[in-house]
């Protein structure tokens, strides 16, 4: 089977992390983004992904080759020349697509859930449908797009932009399964699949909607990877205990990777990832963060609710809370506050951020 | 020559801004630089040869505190102090005026005034000097120090000879510039000062009497040395400046509290190194000056300084951080807090990992005749963070891992969770009531349930005992609040208006 993940542009809204590295290659709970999804889709039979980014990036290019080996998967890439929304991809890859003629796989590249891709594909064999999309449940719809559909078929009967009144709770999760017939509806130019392919396609009676079991989350925000998070290392605690730290000082979900360092009267957790050789201090109160690998979190210090970006310094006495995310390589002085900050690569700081604002 | 002293305390309804400290010890006995203010004061008088006497004046009724105080500084400094009670606040010069016989017996051919509320080097034996040196005997000297030209409206002003420093013209506060040369509130007098201070006594009672209202002889005792005696004075010969280039401070804040100390653990290096903690093996990490009560109790692992004072029994834990803070007795920082630019109140707890941060307001560090501004503790409507210090706290309670930034929270409190920029006045278990700057505008005076509340101050006393609209209504009488009042929980709302939150304690 094949598979195309619709990563795009520069991932703007997971700045400042996105300025150092690709958004697939952000670490998120101690593995890049793209390897939760290209280990799941490789799970479920797919033997070629196609990533469709609007931008070149040796760095993912390297990733992508060390993948390829380490899965024994293809894996290569599909480069719009200009953006061409969620759709115009498909027509783009299109000999990719549909080379092998078995339905493939579409996800966006900002979604984190436990995958259900077998599923998905079982689900879309049975109905005989061009396409099937997975939908989950939120608790204010208003917000999103809803999608309406029969109970017992999960056939579509329409998608509902911000619905006033209630008429469904079910929102577009981002992954999809189609036949290539779908290719047959795309031209190659600017097209949203969600605003003109799929209202389409529900139309015709040919699009299938599959509730999502568990958790998900879109994210391409700090304050949603942050989220998002906390529901992976819930998820883990319930089918994978043994990855998680335990330990004196350690409370709730904490996943540390083996090479980092944490020292004596630390009180770490709930809902915290330490990254790869991330040396933690001793007396550090960490609860709701994400530190990257090779940062350091100096001693007596307090987090809250934080990203930590790659070799970051976190000096003594500091206080970070209100969703701060620091860029990669950024120092932090001692004794200082900050609150929402958004720090950008390579900054030091050296006074105190008491309000939220973007440091350049 | 023998010599006295007399500091002017001032009484509890003065030393408005420095609340709420003021209401837990007389604001003359607040510890600076880890002794009380007036301590300063007197160590620099005791040393004056000849100084037969000091003598505390004010308007406080005789307490404990101040007792213990005289008995242990007379024992200190092997010289009389005694407490002479004003009996109304007389000004600075009614005070010395009515206790003039008190003054002088004993022979006093010479005596000092100081201020208590002024940080200082205390050139007292200069000042001394001085007068022999411009060969008249008689003549008084005001100590005067330089400031820049828009601070020094804030002064008293003083235009001087140049050659002989005779005072050719005081003004108090003047409202346009007048002169660099400020009135540092310490003065050198002889005997003659009473005919002059004698001569406005006179004027103001013949005054009085032509008023048909006027309660009598009360009102003229009321006597200002500034602008009643020294702007009549300037121009008659009779009155010189020594000008000192040391140290000089008003302390009319708290957040000047912690600049004095400064100065004054600056100063410890020279007139009493042993007064500054050192690092030792298995001793705190001291970084500059800092002092530490004998009897307080601090892990190894904690960094203290620079310009740190730690009270008697003080217990810090491990891995704790203070700088630019002053600590009073009996209060506790539980392990890895950190306390920045901070009075941390009597018997007051920090929990473990909690930050309690205010915002310095040095003066211009560029500008060597800077004075420390102690302006009122809103602007524009807005609690201002920069000015006064803040996260003052008095037997108050802050929970673990809690920030509390630029607030002042007064007595008997237990907060249970963040503030930034607040003014948390009072409470009990289960009610908060708090005055914040929200938006541009606003002063968002919130509150929940119904104080039941006893304390020593009467003044505070009453508002902890009214019901919170009883409050608003009061301080809108008092026309006590200067900007829109936001009402939460209750059931009208209110514009108010205030000069500041002194004013608001005051109610």
């Amino acid at each position: 089977m094949r598979a195309l993940i619709l990563v795009g542009g520069f991932g703007t809204r997971l700045r400042p992390l996105t300025l150092s590295r690709p958004k697939p290659l952000v670490e998120f709970c101690n593995k890049a983004v793209l390897l939760h999804q290209l280990e799941a889709l490789r799970q479920a039979g797919v033997s070629h992904v196609v990533l469709a980014v609007s931008y070149m990036s040796d760095a993912l290019e390297a990733a992508m080759r060390e993948q390829e080996q380490r899965l024994g998967i293809r894996i290569s890439m599909s480069h719009e020349k200009e953006p061409l929304g969620t759709a115009g991809p498909l027509a783009l890859a299109r000999d990719v697509l549909a080379e092998d003629g078995e339905p493939f796989f579409v996800l966006n590249s900002d979604v984190i859930c436990e995958f259900p891709f077998a599923a998905l594909a079982r689900f879309h064999r049975q109905h005989g449908g061009e396409g099937s999309l997975v939908v989950t449940r939120v608790e204010e719809p208003a917000k999103y797009g809803v999608v309406v559909c029969e109970a017992d078929t999960g056939r579509i009967c329409r998608f509902v932009e911000k619905p006033r009144v209630f008429v469904s709770n079910k929102i577009n999760a981002g992954l999809y399964i189609f036949n290539p017939g779908i290719l047959q509806r795309i031209q190659l130019r600017p097209t949203s699949i969600e605003k003109e392919i799929f209202p389409a396609m529900a139309q015709d009676g040919q699009l299938y909607a599959m509730e999502l079991q568990g958790f998900w989350m879109d994210i391409g925000q700090p304050k949603d990877f942050l989220t998002g998070m906390c529901m992976y290392l819930q998820a883990l605690r319930a089918q994978h205990p043994e990855k998680l730290h335990s330990g004196p000082g350690v409370v709730g979900n904490v996943l540390v990777d083996p090479s980092a360092k944490i020292g004596a009267n630390c009180v770490i957790g709930p809902n915290v990832t330490i990254g790869a050789g991330v040396v933690v201090e001793d007396g550090v109160r960490i609860k709701r963060c994400t530190v990257l690998e090779g940062a350091r979190i100096r001693s007596h210090s307090w987090l809250e609710s934080c990203i930590v970006g790659w070799s970051c310094s976190v000096g003594q006495w500091v206080r970070m809370e209100n969703v701060t995310v620091l860029g990669e390589d950024v120092i932090v002085n001692d004794e200082l506050y900050l609150n929402g900050a958004n720090v950008l690569p390579h900054k030091s700081i050296a006074e105190s951020v008491p309000e939220p604002r973007i440091i350049m | 020559m023998p010599l006295k002293a007399v500091i002017l305390i001032g009484g509890p309804q003065k030393g408005t801004r420095f609340r709420p400290l003021s209401f837990e010890v007389p604001k003359p006995l607040f510890p600076v630089a880890g002794v009380p203010m007036v301590q300063h004061h007197i160590e620099a008088c005791a040393k004056v040869p000849g100084m037969k006497e000091i003598l505390l004046m004010g308007f406080y009724q005789p307490n404990e505190a101040l007792s213990r105080f005289l008995v242990s500084a007379q024992q200190e400094f092997k010289v009389p102090i005694r407490y002479l009670q004003e009996y109304a606040a007389l000004g600075t010069g009614g005070g010395i005026y009515h206790f003039r016989d008190q003054i002088l017996s004993g022979g006093a051919e010479a005596f000092f005034v100081l201020n208590a509320d002024v940080c200082s080097e205390f050139p007292l034996q200069e000042m001394l000097e001085f007068r022999q040196q411009h060969g008249d005997m008689h003549s008084f000297v005001i100590l005067g120090t330089t400031a820049n030209r828009t601070q020094a409206l804030n002064y008293g002003c003083i235009v001087a000879n140049t050659g002989t420093q005779e005072v050719q013209h005081y003004v108090e506060k003047p409202s346009t510039f007048v002169s660099e040369i400020i009135n540092c509130g310490i003065y050198l007098f002889t005997p003659a000062i009473f005919q002059h201070i004698g001569e406005v006594f006179q004027r103001n009672q013949q005054e009085l009497a032509l008023e048909e209202s006027s309660n009598g002889w009360q009102r003229a005792e009321v006597i200002r040395l500034e602008q009643d005696v020294f702007t009549a004075l300037a121009g008659s010969g009779k009155l010189y400046v020594y000008k000192t280039d040391g140290f000089w401070s008003q302390i009319k804040s708290a957040g000047s509290a912690i600049y004095a100390s400064r100065l004054y653990l600056n100063q410890y290096s020279k007139s009493h190194p042993e007064r500054l903690a050192q690092n030792k093996p298995g001793g705190p990490v001291i970084r500059g000056n800092v002092y530490i009560h004998p009897t307080a109790s601090i892990d190894s692992t904690a960094v203290l300084g620079p310009n740190v004072s730690i009270g008697e029994g003080v217990t810090v834990g491990a891995g704790v951080r203070v700088r630019e803070s002053i600590v009073l007795h009996g209060a506790s920082l539980h392990d890895h807090t950190c306390v920045l630019n901070t009075i941390v109140g009597w018997d007051s707890t920090i929990g473990r990992w909690a930050r309690v941060e205010g915002t310095p307001s040095d003066p211009n560090p560029n500008d060597p005749y800077a004075k420390i501004d102690s302006e009122t503790l809103f602007r524009d409507g807005r609690l201002t963070p920069s000015i006064t210090i803040l996260g003052t706290l008095l037997l108050v309670t802050i929970p673990a891992e809690v920030v509390i930034l630029n607030s002042i929270v007064l007595p008997h409190k237990e907060l249970s969770r963040s503030y930034k920029n607040q003014i948390i006045l009072c409470a009990y278990a289960g009610s908060t009531c708090c005055v914040q700057g929200l938006g541009s505008n606003f002063v968002c005076f919130s509150t929940k349930g119904h104080y039941q509340h006893h304390l020593a101050t009467p003044t505070l006393h009453y508002l902890l005992s009214a019901t919170p609209w009883k409050v608003l209504a009061h301080l809108q009488d008092l026309g006590a609040l200067n900007v829109p009042v936001m009402c939460r929980q209750l059931t009208h709302r209110n514009r108010l208006r205030a000069l500041d939150f002194s004013m608001i304690v005051t109610a």
